[in-house]
């Protein structure tokens, strides 16, 4: 830091405003790199530099940003990391760095509609990245340029689009992208055909010589008897799912044409791997990848994928590599044909975990069939909130940490009243939205989800894991704690009183813990809480206060999953299902999470990779205010979509479901919290209030 | 885990009386430079178990000759207050474990996170 500033300094007095403007921006970008990223940048020209917001983070394409630095030398590398909004470029002599670094600093460089502002900063080396191919899933074969450009027009002209206004049902029900059936109908309700059924007419003739190819190369050995096609926009996808065993044969047949896209494909173990599309070629799905593998399209406008220059033989990354030759490729209108051959029997498949004729479900569902019920003793009550209260965290928390970003404002007044220099713990952190409100405190988190500790401490919090039962921290080293929405997590009263017990433990003496609760009554002084509020454009199951939510969540899906969970309710004895944005009706109940990205609780690796990169997908700092703040928001919804692809029609899709996982809470009645602090010796009850659908206090330690 | 983490942190073991400081076996430390404020690190040290801190500073090799006892007049100590900042603040343990003094248990830490949570019988 010293030397940019003696570096600023030396020149100063020539500098115009603008110029010292430019040098400021500059200046804190490589801090931001710095702080964020560990990227130690150097004041002493080298042939390596850093572009801050010249990454595909940004929406930077590798050929725009390759065009630019061209124009001022030739280059040795360009690494541009996957997520991040910057890159890497070393120049072949030292010399046209330093020119890059005078003529291109501060440069605004158009990307689609948004404009971002290039600094450049030089580095001491680039760590170059290893470049690891990753291997197709077991199965899977990509024929590149299988039909001509003048079959793909003639195919594409042979389908006849219903027009707008009389769509039939199936069209209306898939709102997201364009579907036709062939042969036989595909029944949308049950993932099936109806075998006795046959459409009148046939596939389309135009197919005929592409499938005799298909059958001459041995990619299948029967003719296929069922067409679909489908046609996506740019921004439209398929959740991932398995095509249902008992319905088709194996292989499965794929013809891409118009756009090329990317497909993802998931084994139930955790791995991901992305393949490129090419327009004209042919997917073939045998095996493993046709009975295990699920298979889907994120909906989203740009794909990251191995740029052309690369010497990457393979067109699949895996979300685990970290590839630094990777480009954007906008989307287009993408028809794909799929050729697949109806099953007369059972599937008898090496798969049965996946296999609905092996009597398994279509996917391994999140929840036991049949609910808990209330705990009778302490190892009944661990239990219980283990698997309905840890398990659940871990398992959704990537998608509940993207529902989490905005703080509520009494908390946020409470941190803010804290004198410099005190000691702050927040127990039960979550996602750590609390530790940066007040920078001028010392602040420690901890959480009993270490998934959600690991997305803490990738924004820089320093934090634990641990139990709020007992937390690891000395007595009396704390000047203020705070404890939002976990005690009602506790399934026995004798549990929620102990939490409160070690928080005031923590405290030292004149020290105050603030503690927030879920309320039995989300109406109070005649105000309807935003949970209840939000019923009709938010049908996301959340606590109340989280309302900067944007769901593109359809409600139906919602209202499937409810209805797949209402036959738990009644059963004598045992918790009952909440019915998500309606009243409470009893204390002690599971509260359904519908996870909208289709991932299960397996791949809760994966998705802390994919937050990380959410994390980071920050402009870095830009001269034009404005395009800043609203690239930033820009980003943060694309990579939202990295992450869950919000816009698909769950229950819609191919053979898989919105997994729904229940976390047990016992809300609280009013006056009950009041009166449990009144328990805990040592303490008073500061204040206490209603917060939008939460029972609040502030206790002080004496 | 920062120093100054550490320096709040201890066994939580059942039946543990002397659970306090953890001991640090490391097997990664990572030095950042974090922006020096005296301001700050004047309202730290006496919220500080300093034996505590200059033990784990000796355990990882980043004391800078930092007095076995703190000295009174600090406040105005510059070069003092730069060491405490860096100790407290700049030196991170990325990967190695928390070892309880007493009772022996360690606690993993992985990634720059302790893990303290605590098996069923030990609560």
């Amino acid at each position: 830091m010293a030397d940019h500033v003696e570096a600023s300094t030396t020149k100063a007095f020539r500098r115009s405003k603008d110029e010292k403007k430019l040098l400021r921006k500059q200046i804190k970008s490589s801090h931001i790199l710095l702080k964020h990223e560990g990227i130690h940048t150097t004041t002493k020209p080298t042939k390596h530099l850093v572009v801050a917001n010249g990454g595909l983070g940004n929406g930077v394409s590798r050929e725009h940003l390759s065009t630019t630095l061209t124009g001022i030398g030739e280059l040795e590398t360009l690494v541009m990391p996957p997520h991040k909004p910057y890159a890497f470029v070393t120049y072949r002599s030292e010399e046209s760095a330093q020119k890059a670094h005078i003529d291109l600093n501060g440069l605004k460089m158009q990307c689609g509609e948004d404009i971002v502002t290039l600094y450049f900063s030089f580095v001491e080396s680039v760590k170059c990245m290893e470049e690891e191919t990753v291997p197709l899933p077991e199965g899977l074969t990509i024929v590149e340029d299988f039909v001509s450009v003048e079959e793909e027009a003639l195919l594409l002209t042979s389908i006849e689009w219903p027009s707008i206004c009389d769509q039939d049902t199936a069209q209306k029900t898939l709102k997201h992208r364009r579907v036709k059936h062939y042969g036989y109908e595909f029944r949308y309700d049950n993932n099936n055909v109806d075998k006795d059924k046959p459409l009148p007419t046939g596939l389309p003739g135009e197919c005929t010589p592409v499938l005799e190819r298909c059958l001459k190369n041995g990619y299948v050995s029967k003719m296929p008897d069922q067409l679909t096609v489908n046609q996506y926009e740019s921004g439209q996808g398929i959740p991932p799912h398995v095509d249902t065993h008992s319905a088709f044969e194996d292989p499965i047949l794929s013809l891409s044409l118009g756009a090329q896209t990317v497909m993802e494909f998931r084994h139930p173990d955790g791995r991901l791997v992305a393949v490129v599309l090419p327009t004209r070629s042919l997917l073939v799905m045998k095996g493993e990848s046709r009975y295990l593998w699920t298979h889907g399209i994120t909906p989203r406008k740009f794909d990251m994928i191995p740029a052309a220059d690369s010497e990457y033989p393979i067109r699949a990354v895996s979300n685990a590599v970290t590839q630094s030759s990777l480009t954007l490729s906008k989307r287009g209108t993408r028809t794909s044909f799929t050729f697949r051959k109806i099953r007369h029997g059972p599937c008898c498949c090496a798969f049965p975990s996946a296999c609905d004729s092996q009597g398994a479900h279509s996917a391994p569902k999140p929840s036991q069939p049949v609910p808990p019920s209330l705990p009778g003793c302490h190892s009944d009550a661990a239990r219980l909130e283990e698997q309905y209260v840890h398990q659940v965290y871990d398992a959704i928390a990537t998608h509940f940490s993207s529902t989490r970003h905005s703080p509520w404002p009494r908390v946020c007044d409470f941190l803010c009243s804290l004198p410099p220099g005190s000691v702050l713990a927040d127990v039960g952190c979550g996602n750590g939205k609390y530790l940066g409100v007040n920078p001028q405190v010392v602040a420690m988190g901890c959480d009993r989800s270490s998934a959600l500790i690991s997305i803490c401490a990738e924004r820089g919090f320093q934090v634990f894991v641990s139990d709020a039962l007992s937390v690891p921290l000395r007595s009396a080293s704390c000047d203020a704690c705070i404890s939002i929405a976990v005690i009602h997590h506790f399934s026995t009263e004798e549990r929620r009183l102990e939490a409160i017990k070690e928080l005031v433990r923590l405290l030292k003496p004149g020290g105050r813990v603030l503690i927030y609760v879920w309320a039995f009554e989300q109406e109070f002084n005649k105000q309807k809480s935003k949970y209840l509020k939000d019923t009709n454009k938010n049908p996301r199951p959340e606590e109340p206060g989280e309302s900067s939510v944007q769901t593109n969540k359809s409600l139906e899906a919602d209202n499937e999953g409810e209805r797949h969970m209402s036959s738990y309710q009644g059963i004598q004895g045992k918790l009952s299902v909440h019915t998500n944005r309606t009243a409470f009706n009893t204390q002690d109940l599971l509260v359904p999470w519908h996870l909208k990205d289709g991932k299960r609780g397996v791949k809760e690796k994966e998705n802390i990779k994919e937050t990380q990169h959410h994390q980071k997908t920050e402009s870095i700092t830009n001269a034009n205010a404005h395009s800043d703040v609203s690239r930033r928001s820009e980003l943060q919804d694309r990579s939202k979509e990295n992450v869950t692809s919000v816009k698909s029609d769950q229950n819609k899709s191919e053979s898989s479901s919105a997994p729904v996982f229940h976390r047990y809470y016992h809300v609280f009645q009013q006056g009950e919290l009041e009166h449990m602090c009144g328990q805990v010796p040592g303490v008073k009850v500061q204040s206490s209030y209603h917060d939008q659908g939460n029972w609040c206090v502030i206790l002080e330690k004496d | 885990m920062k120093l100054l983490t550490h320096n709040m942190l201890t066994s939580h073991v059942k039946g543990v009386t002397k659970g306090y400081p953890l001991l640090i076996k490391a097997t990664e430390v990572k030095v950042n430079e974090v922006e020096f404020n005296p301001q700050f690190v004047i309202r730290m040290v006496p919220k500080l178990e300093w034996t505590a801190l200059i033990q784990a500073a000796e355990e990882l090799g980043h004391r800078q000759d930092l007095p076995d006892e703190l000295i009174p007049d600090y406040h105005g100590n510059e070069e003092f207050l730069k060491k405490v900042h860096r100790t407290l603040l700049e030196v991170e343990v990325m990967e190695g474990c928390l070892k309880c003094p007493e009772s022996g248990r360690e606690f993993p830490i992985s990634r720059g996170i302790p893990n303290m949570l605590l098996n069923e019988d030990e609560v």
